[in-house]
């Protein structure tokens, strides 16, 4: 398994190739559905205006985007009251949810991988090619075992989003994933869907 | 009235943390039929040392621990009320124990409570009275990314410029449009899943129906053998659509198929499936004479 260090050069991103598994380690950010509406709507289409610490919020997570790795996931976190937070159970979400929002991102922050799960659509697989940038997919449901990759959580912005949809930034050491769209505009996700497509009209013609 | 709190907090606890043993009997035989070497296999060989990493230490199998549903069969003489408050109660204490992600948000707000409480519908409890002494509490935790992908078919059923995809009012239109919706699915539900299908019904019965279904067993065939037959094509038949696990590709897409009639008005044939991700979590509470006992 090829070992990969974020933040990741566009050298690197340009050596891999769908199909091919890493193991990610430094730091990361998640976010999924309401951070991605609230980075579109204020930040890149800026159809509301900044409040509260949107704006602080927005300088913090740059320099972490940058070069960087976003991963759609709202995690089981333990000590909420205490703030000692440790991240219990960090599987991928649905990640088809943010083809909307995700070319913009990763545009706008100079984002260089995307972790989710289930692949993303044909805007995503372009601003992977244009940045340029990698999909990564890991595990879905495979909670407990990545949690154990995360050595660290150096903090969280936007918590009253709620736990799940709040920015967590994590370190990680050897975080498994596999790219599966990749810069050269390669998706193994739409290659499947086009061999089930067919697949399927051939058991649809059965009576 | 008993006091339940503490028991269904641990039925809570095993629902999360520890897969039932039919559903990891499926995904090791789903490994054994994988090419050594493959996405597929490697993503099914990173799902059972996660089943076994969260059984050992009680955490979580799946960061989404759902919307909690409980089905509860009651004696005479339980009051439905105390019971919504004790599996209330159970659902705070477990969301503070991290064996459930506070998953309860406002939908007008975008407020999430926290807690995992939220109206009428959040936590989902069925009542239903039942004759005997016995109290059983079934509890399935499904997350939103397969249920997502559920989909709900009205038939007939056909497509614009798709001649062969043509469902109509009978067992072979109800295969058509299963197989259709696993193939809109892809990965996205966490495939390998298993497919809990009502046929008939109205919208809402039919949804209710679709996911009751799912609490057979894989091992358990349909009692009607026409259903038992249909449940064995389409698991068979999903599997050559080639999405495998995780929609890497490969032999497993899903499962286990469950089929369960429900009846209709003349002028509707709904078929609704729910999809249910590999991550299984369904588990029985049995309380009898003072004591719990856990499947």
């Amino acid at each position: 398994m090829r070992q990969i260090s974020i933040p990741i050069s566009d050298e690197v991103i340009r050596s891999l190739h769908a199909g091919e598994a890493v193991a990610l380690s430094g730091v990361m950010v998640t976010g999924r559905d309401a951070v991605h509406k609230w980075m579109v709507d204020t930040f890149i289409r800026q159809t509301r205006t900044p409040e509260g610490d949107d704006m602080e919020v927005y300088r913090a997570i740059q320099p972490l985007l940058q070069g960087g790795v976003i991963y759609h996931c709202g995690p089981v976190v333990a000590g909420l009251d205490s703030k000692a937070y440790r991240f219990v159970a960090a599987g991928p979400t649905t990640s088809i949810r943010e083809e909307p929002y995700q070319g913009e991102v990763m545009r706008h922050f100079n984002i260089k991988g995307v972790i989710g799960k289930g692949g993303m659509g044909a805007s995503t697989l372009a601003a992977c090619q244009e940045v340029p940038g990698v999909y990564l997919h890991a595990v879905g449901g495979a909670a407990s075992l990545i949690a154990q990759t995360v050595t660290r959580v150096l903090g969280v912005y936007k918590l009253e989003f709620g736990v799940p949809e709040a920015m967590w930034v994590i370190e990680v050491k050897d975080f498994p994933a596999v790219v599966t769209m990749d810069a050269h505009g390669v998706s193994q996700h739409a290659a499947i869907e086009q061999q089930s497509r067919a697949a399927l009209a051939e058991l649809l013609a059965k009576p | 009235m008993q006091d339940l709190t503490e028991p269904i907090l641990e039925l809570i606890r095993l629902t999360s943390t520890d897969l039932p043993p039919d559903v990891e009997a499926a995904l090791r035989q789903a490994l054994e039929q994988e090419a050594p070497g493959s996405a597929a296999r490697s993503a099914l060989e990173a799902i059972l040392q996660n089943v076994e990493i969260s059984r050992r230490n009680s955490t979580p199998i799946c960061q989404d621990t759902g919307t909690p549903i409980f089905y509860v069969r009651y004696p005479q003489g339980w009051s439905t009320r105390q019971l919504r408050a004790q599996i209330e109660a159970a659902v705070v204490q477990a969301t503070r124990k991290s064996y459930l992600r506070p998953n309860s948000v406002d939908s007008l707000s975008g407020r999430n409570t926290g807690d995992n409480l939220g109206g009428d519908y959040f936590p989902t409890v069925h009542f239903e009275e039942v004759e005997g002494d016995t109290l059983t509490i079934d509890l399935m935790l499904k997350g939103g990314g397969c249920e997502n992908v559920g989909a709900q078919y009205s038939l007939p059923y056909s497509r614009a410029g798709e001649a062969s995809f043509q469902a109509g009012r009978d067992l072979s239109g109800v295969r058509k449009v299963v197989l259709d919706a696993v193939h809109q699915a892809q990965g996205q539900g966490c495939a390998p899943g298993i497919l809990g299908v009502a046929i008939g019904g109205d919208r809402g019965s039919a949804y209710f129906a679709s996911k009751e279904t799912l609490f057979r067993r894989l091992d358990e065939p349909n009692p009607n053998p026409e259903l038992a037959a249909l449940e064995q094509r389409l698991t068979e038949e999903a599997n050559q659509l080639g999405i495998g696990p995780m929609g890497f590709g490969g032999k497993t897409t899903v499962l286990g198929t469950k089929i369960t009639s429900l009846n209709r008005l003349p002028a509707s044939y709904f078929v609704t499936i729910s999809y249910m991700c590999w991550a299984y979590r369904r588990r029985r509470m049995i309380w009898r004479d003072g004591q719990a006992r856990y499947e």
